[in-house]
């Protein structure tokens, strides 16, 4: 995978700058302070950074933003995890009495990642990615958005792309935020149709009747699979993935199609004689038989990190982190444009850095600095910053962001509203 | 009948609501719990003891419980458990209850994992069990006809009492209370199964259960999806039966196995499912009240009598122990290469075979091997050596082991975080808990691999193919556990093992047990039809015969653990 421009050698460089002057540290606070409904919510939320030399310290966390923008401008993380709100401050972890330090609430979270797909794309392997399989993100996201929406009920939903290989999902309504490990557990497997280990052949398994959840998938699968598996994949060209297609249906009907593919070779056709004989064995079958839904799923389902969605403890990678190895910003998604993000697209730390010193030149802001007294230079900084991401490629993702956020605002100015009330009749 | 009245003059006895006033002697001590040198000493501190109503953690209230409003107080079979029991009860009485409780929990524990919940056999297995201890759990009517044993209201008060008693000796860590929570729930939800259901709706109505149901006109609109996403409902039975619309949160169960219909987060719960709901608010009730009797356990410990009764209950729960290292060092790593073909579980050898031809495991797969080679008897130091060399024949380079991976290795061995001194896990854990995916090898191969790929794994371990239809026919029957034995049996040339088992390590344990030659062996000779298969055991047992002494003497010390508790 091409990071165009990017060096990892030149991060310790790049870091510096990214956290001074493009970080959107104030959107960034907006986010996770959630309108100040709860105490010490941002106060007590984990972060945890991994420096250079893939040093980790867990358990930082935050008074204000500036105490957050100060701190990550000195230690300059090369990726910074969120975690959960804590009973106590997390910096603080040591002190308290053993047993009282609890993780709280946390955004329910999703990490789907290139990497569990490996069995299923061929043009790929491991930590890398390419435009064709990365349909498979689109699918996920499609599945699992209209899922965690229509389903569960749950409105804002921010998804990222992690930066190299995957994306991240978090749910920031406060029901969400409030969910029990059970609850987030049940959550993830109501979501899970992909099962089992490199020990397991078939991983779908459907039984009649087929919930509405995998109806609602199917739709979205079948859209894409012709295009994703048939051509993309070639998933029914050569010998060794016809093969593994076989083995996911029934034995008499694979010594059939067998027969039937010697003499057609065209992908598209010999999908269509798997289509053909499901019909037939459902037309017969007692109980249902439906292999050939089975096979899309297996191809396109969306592979969930169980473990991931089910701790509150559990640190995810946070938006707006850059990715060390491909110096890619962890960017907030806009799903309007789902259909054509490009992840090769995304901006790398590199190259934003250099859209700002281009754009430098003919400023003057610089000059103007010294004469100015110390608390409106930081609003100058402030104002400054907002000026510096406008200025590069970051932009209209912090801006999509900003809608992200003005959409919970709503939530949590109705959370403030109530509150007051309550006071008021006391 | 025998009430508090009786039980008064009795000594010693004891005040539920203000608890244990009267110093525990040794000889009113079931077999079990007979340890003098925890007890020792006891008989002095008579005064020491200040349990109050409140810490047993029930409510606070003190409403004193009249013997003669028994009736009133156990008015159903099935109990929530809502109110402390407060009378006096001989010492005696309450560590038989305690006791029997857990055997009962137990027996829940064993038949959940050997054979489907509510089935056939689980159903008559339980009930023979609950005949057996004591503990109510048909309607009092059809009980009447016993002439013999205690009533029904004693039972009930058993019941009632027991439960109480071993929340106070499993609140005390995360652990044990999930395991108490899950065999409870499990008991409840046997007990409800078997109810009727004018008696069903009794009970919510006695409890303050009540759900709202949803309208005709709603039941039609959403018709299709309400029959796609229960099971056995038609569109016949959709019509008589009631839906209730819940927060999926209260459904957890269904929501899991996707065995309900969610909208805008809310499943609709048919009325045959209702147990669910029901099931959930035990769950969560109990859940908090061992959160809060928790709180209240320094109390508790502070008694010193007290507290190693409790402590001796709770530990009776997963069977042995295995984190506790006695064998340190007794073995070689040299020896688990073949030790991993000849004692090892299924589930072990598969991850030591792709820990060694990948030499690397994901996570799931370093915890439940890592503790498991911990609980055979590698040392920190030993284990450390065991995955860096293994791992850094990979793509991982020493200095990233070090300090990505060394870190969990000293973890599971409590040297780092929180210093737990994490349990190998037990096949209940490895079965029930975080199912493999992508690129795993962790998890039991008797529930997590494909019939086809077992077959060939047996084949190629060379297990007869009577064996292999045996094993296939218990994993059809989601017998994991006796597959794995009958594994066992068929490896070791075992007719019938004679133990139950129940954790790797333990299979480890026996394996030694009969290849280094012990009772078993001599069960074996015992055993006819056997010629064929002779020469084969003595085969492996010659292999052993070279293994170092320490391997026997190891195995003689495990036997300590294995004594039942
Ligand atoms: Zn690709």
């Amino acid at each position: 995978m091409p990071s165009s421009d990017y060096d990892p050698a030149s991060l310790p460089d790049l870091l510096p700058l990214y956290y001074r002057r493009l970080f959107p540290f104030s959107q960034y606070y907006r986010w996770l302070n959630y309108g100040g409904v709860h105490k010490n919510y941002f106060q007590n939320r984990e972060f945890s950074f991994t420096l250079k030399d893939d040093i980790y310290v867990r358990y930082q966390s935050f008074s204000t933003q500036a105490d957050l923008e100060k701190e990550m401008q000195k230690m300059n993380p090369y990726k910074i995890d969120i975690g959960a709100i804590y009973s106590h401050r997390p910096n603080q972890h040591n002190t308290v009495k053993s047993g009282t330090f609890q993780a709280l609430e946390k955004e329910l979270v999703f990490d789907i990642d290139m990497t569990d797909y490996d069995d299923v794309r061929s043009c790929c392997s491991a930590a890398d990615i390419c435009s064709k399989c990365w349909t498979l993100m689109t699918i996920a996201i499609k599945i699992l958005d209209r899922a965690l929406r229509e389903d569960f009920g749950f409105q804002h939903l921010l998804w990222v792309y992690s930066g190299r290989r995957g994306v991240h999902c978090w749910v920031c309504d406060e029901a969400a935020r409030k969910l029990s490990v059970a609850a987030r557990s049940a959550v993830a497997e109501y979501l899970s149709l992909v099962k089992g280990g490199d020990e397991t052949v078939k991983k779908v398994v459907l039984n009649d009747p087929i919930h509405p959840l995998i109806r609602e998938s199917l739709t979205v699968v079948e859209h894409y699979f012709p295009r994703y598996a048939l051509q993309d994949q070639d998933i029914l060209g050569r010998k060794d993935s016809v093969n593994k297609v076989l083995g996911l249906v029934p034995e008499d009907v694979r010594k059939e199609l067998q027969q039937r593919f010697q003499n057609e070779r065209k992908p598209e056709t010999r999908w269509a004689l798997i289509e053909g004989q499901a019909e037939k064995k459902q037309a017969t079958a007692k109980k249902g038989q439906y292999f050939e839904k089975e096979i899309m799923l297996q191809y396109c389902y969306p592979r969930l990190d169980v473990n991931v969605s089910k701790g509150v403890n559990h640190l995810l990678k946070s938006p707006f982190s850059v990715h060390p190895k491909t110096g890619r910003i962890s960017v907030p998604m806009d799903l309007k444009d789902l259909d054509t993000f490009d992840p090769f697209a995304v901006p790398t730390i590199s190259m934003i850095c250099e859209e700002l010193d281009r754009s430098r030149a003919g400023e003057e802001e610089e000059k103007s600095e010294d004469t100015k007294e110390k608390e409106e230079e930081t609003a100058a900084a402030e104002k400054r910053k907002i000026r510096d991401y406008k200025r590069t490629s970051l932009a209209k993702y912090v801006k999509y962001f900003d809608q992200f956020l003005d959409g919970i605002a709503q939530s949590w100015k109705g959370e403030l509203i109530r509150k007051n009330d309550l006071k008021k009749e006391f | 009948m025998s009430g508090c009245t009786v039980l008064q003059n009795e000594r010693p006895h004891m005040t539920l609501g203000i608890l244990f006033r009267v110093p525990l002697k040794r000889h009113h001590l079931p077999a079990f719990v007979e340890q003098p040198t925890l007890f020792g000493g006891t008989e002095r501190k008579r005064d020491h003891c200040r349990l109050q109503t409140g810490t047993m953690q029930f409510s606070g209230r003190k409403r004193r419980i009249i013997t003669n409003s028994q009736t009133e107080v156990y008015g159903h079979t099935v109990q929530f458990y809502g109110q402390p029991p407060l009378e006096n009860i001989s010492l005696s009485e309450f560590e038989t209850f305690a006791v029997e409780r857990l055997k009962l929990l137990k027996t829940v524990e064993n038949l959940g994992v050997s054979h489907v919940k509510l089935s056939e056999p689980y159903t008559q297995k339980l009930e023979k069990e609950f005949k057996a201890l004591n503990f109510p759990y048909r309607p009092e009517n059809e009980d009447r006809k016993s002439q013999t044993g205690p009533s029904e209201q004693e039972k009930r008060r058993k019941d009632h009492i027991s439960h109480f008693i071993l929340r106070l000796a499993y609140c005390q860590t995360e652990d044990l209370r999930r395991w108490f929570i899950q065999q409870e729930v499990d008991l409840f939800r046997f007990r409800f199964h078997i109810l009727h259901s004018k008696q069903k709706l009794e009970l919510l109505h006695r409890n303050n259960l009540e759900y709202d149901a949803i309208s005709a006109e709603e039941k039609t609109t959403l018709r299709e999806k309400l029959i796609n996403s229960s099971y056995g409902v038609s569109g016949i039975t959709l019509e008589e039966q009631d839906f209730y619309k819940v927060p999926f949160q209260d459904a957890l169960d269904l929501v899991r196995t996707r065995k309900v219909y969610l909208k805008a987060g809310y499943a609709y719960i048919p009325h045959q499912d209702i147990v669910t709901i029901v099931l959930n608010d035990f769950r969560t009730r109990l859940s908090k009240a061992l959160a809060l009797t928790a709180r209240s356990l320094p109390a508790v410990q502070s008694d010193e009598r007290l507290q190693p009764l409790l402590n001796h209950l709770s530990h009776a729960y997963v069977g042995q122990d295995y984190s506790i290292q006695k064998n340190v060092g007794k073995i070689s790593l040299e020896q688990i290469d073949p030790l991993s073909g000849k004692s090892f579980p299924l589930c072990m050898r598969q991850l030591h075979q792709s820990l060694r031809e990948n030499h690397h495991l994901r996570h799931g797969g370093r915890m439940q091997y890592g503790l498991f080679l911990k609980g055979i008897g590698l040392s920190l130091e030993q284990a450390l050596q065991f995955w860096r060399s293994e791992f850094i024949r990979g793509k991982v380079d020493a200095d990233k082991f070090d300090k990505q991976y060394a870190y969990s290795i000293r973890h599971m061995f409590g040297k780092e975080g929180k210093r737990t001194d994490y349990t190998p896990y037990s096949c209940m854990k490895v079965i029930l808990s975080n199912a493999p995916s992508q690129g795993d090898h962790h998890g039991c191969p008797f529930r997590h691999s494909d019939p086809e790929l077992l077959k060939q794994k047996l084949q190629f371990y060379k297990v007869s193919p009577s064996g292999i239809s045996q094993i296939l026919e218990l994993v059809k029957g989601m017998h994991y556990q006796l597959a794995c034995q009958k594994y066992f049996e068929l490896t070791h040339n075992i007719e019938d093992a004679s133990f139950s088992l129940n954790h790797p390590n333990q299979y480890f344990i026996e394996s030694q047990k009969v290849l280094n030659g012990g009772k078993e062996i001599k069960r074996e000779t015992d055993t006819p039809q056997r010629s064929q298969d002779k020469s084969a055991a003595r085969g492996s047992r010659e292999a052993t015969a070279n293994a170092p002494q320490a391997l026997a003497e190891m195995t003689e010390d495990l036997d300590f653990f294995f004594q039942d508790a």
